[in-house]
């Protein structure tokens, strides 16, 4: 006992002797954290300080395109530039000055009226009912196409959320103008007789547990996430220091010792662990007491605080028992340092920190079971905004302490194997 | 007492063999030089003698214990001052000198009245609460040997203990250890120092490309060579001038 309480006094020591890398421990994460969940916020807030600039060339100069001009407007997501040449807008976009371009064709308005026309006086004649208006000109349909011109830059989410929000507009406005022709053609246009408000609206419903309900929000989901990337860096400083110990000699002498690698890897654990557990604490203070200040929701823990430090217990564990492998393999600190730290961002890809596992490809999903990172991403989630309770969090955190038992016995193995005598 | 038997090794990769077949009994409160150029497989034996490497065959034990059978007890009663520093360098000596006291399963005031006695001793009671990483490099030497003696090991393996320090500090850890030897400690000693050796050592043994081309008391090897006047003069009739240069 004494030798293990000496040898965590020593990495104590040790990590406190750097205040350098303290400061980075312990900094950086909360840097990252504030960030992007600043960035993500700004991404989906409907009211946001910052508009994308968005070319628009109006060809129609009628309804539909003032519509969608109003449309876009009224999102407040958007600057609107206008211009006259549709070879202008696409040079911008493509030389990178503007995200995206909306080109609305000649005559939309004309055409889609004449369009509808036809159609609503096809539906009357039907039921034998004759328009008192001149019939239109033309019967032959006419495809009209609103032109996007995306930078090539321009992720897919953000391509998706304006097309949709422009097919949306579209739609609208074709809706509308069918229950106008059918006025006009009843000749009713000055009494309102159809109720052009939509009928099914949405309700979002967050299910929750206990009568309290959370309201998933940006700091909601980065703040475990990123709790738990910061965790797992453990494994970089951790590795490097094991190697380092190999490296300058120490280590050598301790190998003369009558002391286990057991023991000397135990000290190593608990300070790592606490330095975890510091971290996560920090990262929670950040999320309830600075993000209001900085116009970020504020997290909500309720009483899941001692769960939340189980979790981040064990997310710790597993993290540590992998620096710990990774430190008794590699020989140089330029081979753990590097393999550390991407091998932490290739975890946490896999483990859904920045893309929802739902959304990888099967194959991706399947990796994704076995990556330690997702384990505690999920058991966060479980805590933080599906209020679980010990029981179903259970598994995940097994899994974790399954991963540092393994990775840890697979570190002493290896270690005892290389050094039998 | 050490008792090596045909003990051999060949690292992996390698064309020949680092120490062949080498028989050598080494008595109790001895102290005992392993003199050769480099790469004759001086600190190879240490290595294999303080358990960090195996051999690829033969035995040896100390004191009557074997590795296989008494692992812990021989790690209790050896100590290795190894040839880096094998030292924290932004601990402080205290610091060093506690945790790898406590290693040994040292504790409280025992431990503490041994790192102050040692200190005073060999001079450093002044730098106790100062970091490693200021240190001089005979400074660092003498940190280095009292964290291998705390514990009052039975067996000293000591590898190129003084390489690297200034006449004063070598002067004070020769005294030093002889002061342990004369306290009852075994010694074996490497070294590239051949006059500090013929003082210091009891007995030595010349080793080259693995195998022990002689060994016995300085003096009579002084004597049993012609035209020789110290153990230098011996080393080189015996080993030859050629450059020992390997990779």
């Amino acid at each position: 006992m004494h030798k293990l309480v000496a040898s965590i006094y020593k990495e104590a020591l040790l990590l406190t002797r750097d205040i350098g890398g303290i400061a980075i421990l312990f900094i950086m994460p909360l840097v990252l954290v504030i960030t992007i969940t600043l960035i993500q916020d700004s991404t989906f807030k409907t009211v946001s300080a910052s508009k994308i600039p968005v070319v628009f060339v109006d060809k129609d100069n009628g309804e539909v395109s003032q519509y969608i001009f109003n449309g876009l407007l009224a999102s407040n997501s958007f600057e609107i530039i206008k211009k006259t040449s549709e070879e202008e807008a696409a040079t911008l976009v493509l030389k990178g000055d503007y995200q995206l371009a909306v080109v609305i064709p000649e005559d939309l308005s004309v055409d889609l009226q004449k369009e509808i026309s036809n159609n609503v006086e096809n539906v009357l004649s039907k039921f034998g009912l004759e328009s008192d208006t001149v019939k239109t000109e033309s019967k032959i349909k006419i495809e009209k196409e609103v032109k996007l011109y995306f930078d090539p830059a321009t992720q897919g989410t953000f391509k998706s959320a304006v097309i949709n929000g422009i097919e949306k507009m579209v739609s609208q406005i074709e809706t509308q103008s069918i229950y106008k022709a059918f006025q006009s053609q009843l000749g009713e246009e000055d009494t309102l007789i159809f109720d052009t408000k939509s009928f099914i609206t949405f309700k979002e419903i967050n299910p929750s547990n206990r009568n309290q309900e959370i309201k998933p929000n940006v700091s909601q989901h980065n703040v475990p996430a990123w709790a738990l990337f910061a965790i797992f860096f453990i494994i970089v400083p951790l590795s490097i220091n094991i190697v380092k110990e190999k490296n300058q000699g120490t280590f050598v002498r301790l190998q003369t010792q009558p002391v286990s690698y057991f023991t000397l890897l135990a000290g190593k654990t608990i300070v790592y662990l606490g330095v975890c557990l510091i971290q996560f604490t920090l990262m929670l203070l950040i999320g309830i007491y600075v993000f209001p200040y900085i116009g970020l929701p504020k997290i909500t823990i309720f009483e899941r605080l001692p769960l939340l430090y189980l979790v981040a217990v064990f997310a710790g564990l597993a993290a540590i028992g992998l620096g710990i492998l990774l430190g008794t393999l590699a020989k140089t600190q330029e081979q753990s340092a590097p393999f550390g730290a991407t091998f932490v961002v290739i975890l946490a890809a896999l483990g859904g920190v920045w893309v929802p596992v739902f959304a990888m490809p099967k194959g991706m999903q399947a990796l994704s079971n076995i990556s330690p990172m997702n384990w505690g991403l999920r058991a966060f989630y479980d805590v933080f905004l599906r209020k679980t309770s010990f029981f179903e969090v259970l598994p995940e955190i097994t899994m974790l302490f399954l991963f540092f038992v393994v990775t840890s016995a697979i570190a002493i193995f290896y270690y005892k194997k290389k050094n039998a005598i | 007492m050490i008792e090596i038997c045909q003990l051999s090794k060949k690292y992996k990769y390698a064309e020949d063999f680092s120490i062949s077949k080498l028989d050598l009994t080494i008595k109790d409160e001895e102290i005992f030089g392993l003199l050769g150029p480099n790469g004759a497989g001086k600190t190879t034996l240490i290595s294999i003698l303080s358990s960090l490497i195996k051999p690829t065959s033969g035995h040896f034990t100390i004191n009557g214990l074997t590795y296989k059978e008494h692992s812990k007890k021989i790690k209790q009663i050896i100590g290795i001052v190894p040839q880096e520093y094998a030292l924290y360098p932004t601990l402080t000596a205290s610091e060093n000198l506690f945790y790898f006291g406590s290693m040994y399963g040292l504790t409280g005031n025992v431990l503490k009245d041994k790192m102050n006695y040692h200190l005073e001793l060999l001079g450093l009671s002044r730098f106790a609460n100062k970091k490693v990483e200021n240190f001089s490099g005979g400074m660092k030497r003498r940190v280095n040997l009292i964290a291998s003696i705390l514990h009052s090991p039975k067996v000293l393996f000591l590898d190129e203990p003084t390489v690297g320090v200034d006449v004063q500090s070598k002067n004070v850890i020769i005294e030093y250890l002889q002061q342990l030897n004369k306290d009852g400690t075994t010694i074996v000693y490497t070294s590239h120092h051949l006059n500090e050796a013929e003082d210091f050592c009891h007995r030595v043994a010349i080793i080259d490309k693995g195998c022990i081309i002689t060994k016995g008391i300085p003096t009579d090897l002084i004597k049993q060579q012609k035209h020789t006047h110290n153990l230098e003069d011996v080393f080189l009739s015996i080993t030859g001038k050629a450059l020992r240069d390997h990779a």
